[in-house]
Formats: structure tokens, sequence, C-alpha cells
């Protein structure tokens, strides 16, 4: 079980994913919202990431695009919310890719098969960064919100990163295949 | 290191070797933790960093340190924002202008359909307030007579030519009427139903020349016969009858009420209807006896609503105005 090797042109491919999804998640994704739920772009790249990388550059990335989420314009609640929320998902799926038979030295192809790890880590990941994010406004004493809400909000957020997590997960996988194919790596 | 030969058993034996090797060659020694497994210290340190700025930015309160944080992320962002906009901005647009020329025609077309309809009611109300004034008079005259009425409306007035003077009514057997029966208007006698059809009846008007209707003077009681004329004149604004007393010695005044005096059995006419109103007197040489002529109350020119007298408690197709006012 090898964690993918994070080569210089891989980690500037990781960042550019980030800050396009960073970009989509917040301009693009809220015209297509459900019920005011956006899907989390810049999750899915975190979890991506955390599939094909293990679990601690995927913490970093987590925390990283956590950190700018929480600095983005329309953003009003404490900063390292969404920080922590992202690190929580990285770590989850790095440490469900290495629980799994998902392995960075597979193929796209291969991995292609293996659809329903990349899909269980999403939905989970999604379900535990919203919780996450949910539960730390709760210690803050952010004004407070019905756990029903609270419930419906996490399942609606599950189900539209579970949606576009088919078409995001899968890119980045290309992505980083692409930038430096593993049997030239390797 | 088993688990690594199950995973690369399924690739191609030689590259299987090959990557095995590279690891080895690579890490081998240097790689303590469980690959895939984050160092522990990282992970406290990242937790650490979250917790941090979570306690600076909420401590802090309204003069917090991040918010220079925020104000550079904001400023650096705002102009992709503008740009994603710009460029979405035309796309989003589409679907939006579709509902909203959707909703404009439906719009058009819910206020034309209002504008018909209030522009009907428009027209027609002057007409509708006649009606309910006739209706009312009918309920009125009910009362006042003491019969039950069917009410019903003019639909066809005979042709001149014809030389009588006939309307047809729009309720018939069904509505409960047959020949010989009073009709009224809210002003007074109009004549008597002298035909029935389903759904019409035909009714001889008092200025015909056929008609003969007894009445009596309201004030002596003094009885006598109406005539109709006939003439062309009866449907303009001044429609006379002539009045024969049968005593010849009495004079009417001008002025006095003439109602009907009635027939046997109400046919062809109920008592006490009122008729008109002497007009002139004049005395008859020849014969000696008083001649009077009459004005009607009711205008034949404008006959609409009229009421046929009924027995009380006749079924009929319509609602029945009962003696005391009420619908049945």
């Amino acid at each position: 079980m090898t964690p993918g090797h994070l080569t210089a042109p891989r980690v500037a491919g990781i960042a550019g994913a980030l800050l396009v999804a960073i970009v989509i998640q917040t301009s693009v994704l809220p015209h297509f919202a459900v019920r005011g739920v956006v899907a989390d772009a810049v999750l899915l790249v975190v979890v991506a990431v955390g599939l094909r990388h293990g679990a601690e550059p995927a913490m970093v990335l987590g925390f990283t695009a956590g950190l700018l989420l929480d600095l983005m314009p329309a953003a009003d609640h404490v900063v390292g919310r969404w920080a922590l929320a992202l690190l929580a998902a990285g770590y989850l799926s790095g440490a469900l890719a290495a629980s799994g038979p998902v392995s960075s030295v597979r193929s796209a192809l291969e991995q292609r098969r293996r659809w329903l790890l990349p899909l269980a880590t999403v939905a989970a990941c999604s379900f535990v960064a919203s919780s996450v994010f949910a539960l730390s406004g709760l210690v803050l004493r952010d004004p407070l919100v019905g756990v029903a809400d609270l419930l419906e909000v996490v399942l609606i957020a599950l189900i539209s990163d579970v949606v576009l997590g088919l078409l995001v997960v899968p890119f980045v996988f290309a992505l980083d295949e692409r930038l430096e194919p593993d049997r030239l790596v390797a | 290191m088993s688990d690594l030969d199950s995973r690369t058993s399924s690739r191609p034996h030689a590259r299987a070797r090959l990557v095995a090797d590279e690891r080895i060659n690579r890490r081998g020694s240097l790689e303590s933790r469980r690959p895939g497994q984050p160092r522990r210290s990282r992970v406290i340190a990242l937790v650490l960093a979250c917790l941090t700025l979570m306690s600076l930015d909420s401590i802090g309160g309204q003069a917090s340190p991040l918010d220079h944080a925020r104000r550079l992320v904001g400023e650096l962002y705002a102009p992709v924002d503008s740009g994603v906009e710009s460029v979405l901005g035309p796309f989003l647009a589409v679907p939006r202008w579709f509902e909203s020329q959707d909703a404009l025609r439906a719009d058009v077309d819910r206020l034309q359909a209002e504008n018909t309809s209030l522009r009907g009611e428009l027209a027609g109300i002057d007409f509708d307030r006649n009606r309910l004034a006739e209706y009312d008079g009918l309920t009125a005259t009910a009362e006042q007579i003491g019969y039950a009425l069917v009410p019903a409306r003019v639909i066809g007035v005979g042709p001149a030519q014809a030389f009588s003077r006939t309307v047809t009514i729009d309720a018939g057997s069904q509505a409960g009427l047959r020949p010989d029966l009073t009709v009224v208007s809210a002003a007074g006698l109009v004549g008597r139903v002298i035909r029935v059809t389903t759904g019409t009846a035909t009714v001889l008007l008092l200025i015909d020349a056929d008609s003969t209707v007894g009445g009596r003077l309201a004030s002596s009681m003094k009885i006598g016969f109406l005539r109709g004329r006939g003439e062309l004149a009866d449907f303009g604004p001044d429609p006379e009858l002539d009045l024969e007393l049968v005593d010849q010695s009495s004079v009417p005044r001008r002025g006095e009420t003439v109602v009907t005096w009635g027939s046997q059995g109400g046919a062809p006419y109920v008592a006490g209807v009122p008729i008109g109103t002497v007009d002139s007197v004049f005395s008859d040489l020849r014969d000696s006896t008083q001649h009077a002529v009459i004005t009607p109350y009711v205008d034949f020119g404008a006959l609409d609503l009229v009421g046929v007298v009924v027995p009380s408690g006749t079924t009929s197709d319509r609602a029945v105005i009962e003696p005391d006012g009420t619908m049945r």
C-alpha cells in the first residue's frame, strides 16, 4: 500500500484543482443550490487527494482549503471551522483509503471499476465534515439551529456531494495520473 | 509486507517487482509508520492550529485579528467572483428569461380575461340593476295582491300586422302554466295566458282589441268592463283602455284607480289586481252611458319581467314567489 508520490507537478496540479474548486464552490455552485445547500467541491478535492495520497497530504490540503473557505467573502463564521471540518475529512478519507483496496498505483481505469469505496468515502467525509462544522457552531454558540434542520442540511449536502463527487473525484484522479503517470515514477 | 504482495500480485509480474523494489530501495528503512497513516505530531499540530484560529477569531469579537486576513482574501477574490459572474451571467439568464417570458404571457392572458369580464360586467350593470328592481317589484306585487306568482320573461312580441297584441313569455306548462291565468307585472295587470307550450306561453295583452276585463272602481266599488283598442299607439307612452260601467248612472272620477273585478274561480282574471287610473270621462248621449278612458299602469312597450298568477303550491320548474314574498 503506497501513498502516491507527491512530486512538484502533482502538488501544483492539486493546488490548481483546489483553487478551481474554491471558485466553483463560491461562485458557480450557488446557482445550482438545492434548498440553499451548495455541494462542497473543495471537500471532494480533499477526499480525492486523501484517497490517492493518504491522510497526511489530505489533512494539510484540507486545513489550507478550509482556511481559505473560512476567509472567503460570503463567510461570516469563526475562522477555523471549515479548516477543522476539512481536516477531519482529509484524515478520514486517508484512513479509509488505507483500509480499503484502493491503491494509488492502480491505473485510473482500474479504479473506475472500484467506484464503491471512493463513493462511500465521499459520503462519509461529507457527513463528517458537515457534522464537524455544525458541531463547532454549537460549541461556539452560533445562532442555534434545530436538530431536524441540521440533519436535513447535512443529508442534502451528502447527496449533492455524492452526485458531484461522481464528476470531481475521477477528474482529480485523472489529473493526478496525467501529470505524472505512476509507471514513470515507479 | 504480505499485504503488499497480495495487492501487487494482480499486476504484471515484472512491473510489480519493479514497484516493490523501488519502494524498498527508496523508503525501506526510513518508513517507520504504516504508509498512509499521518504522523501524530502533524495531526495534533493541525488540529491545534484550527482551535487556535477559532479561539483567536471568536475571542477577538468585533476587532478580530483575522479580519485583516478576511479583508485580504476578499479583496483578492472580488475580481475573480465578478469575472465568473459576468461569464456565467448570460447562461444563467437564459432559463430565467424563459421563466419570466412564460410568467408575463400568463399575466397578459389573465389580465385580458379579467378585462373582458369586467367590461361585460360594466356593460350589463344598468340592465342588472333594472332586473333587480323588477324582481323586487314583482315580489312586492305578489305580496300586495296575495297570489303566488311564477316569474317569466317576455321573449317575443307578436307582430303588429297580426292585429292582435300578444307577447310570448319563457314559461310554459313545465312551469305550471295553463291557459286562462292572469299575468301581472310589478306595475299592474298585463293580460292573460291564452296558450301554452312546454317551455313558452302566449299572453294576450290588455290592450288587444279582443281583450275584455272585468274592472272595478276602487273607491266606489262600481263594476264595469275594460276593452282594449288594439291601436299601435298602445305600445307607446300613453296606452288607453275604454271602461264601460254597468251602473250607467255613476260617474267615475278622474284619477280613480281601477282594479280587476275577478272571475269565477280566478280564471281568466283574479280579483284585486291594479289595472290603471281614470284619465277622462265622457257620456254617450245616444245610449246615455258613462264612458271612461283608462291609462294602464303597465308600459306595454317595455315589458320584460312578468309574473303569472298560479294557485299557491303549484309545482314549477323554477322558483315560485309565494304571497308572503318568499321564494319556493
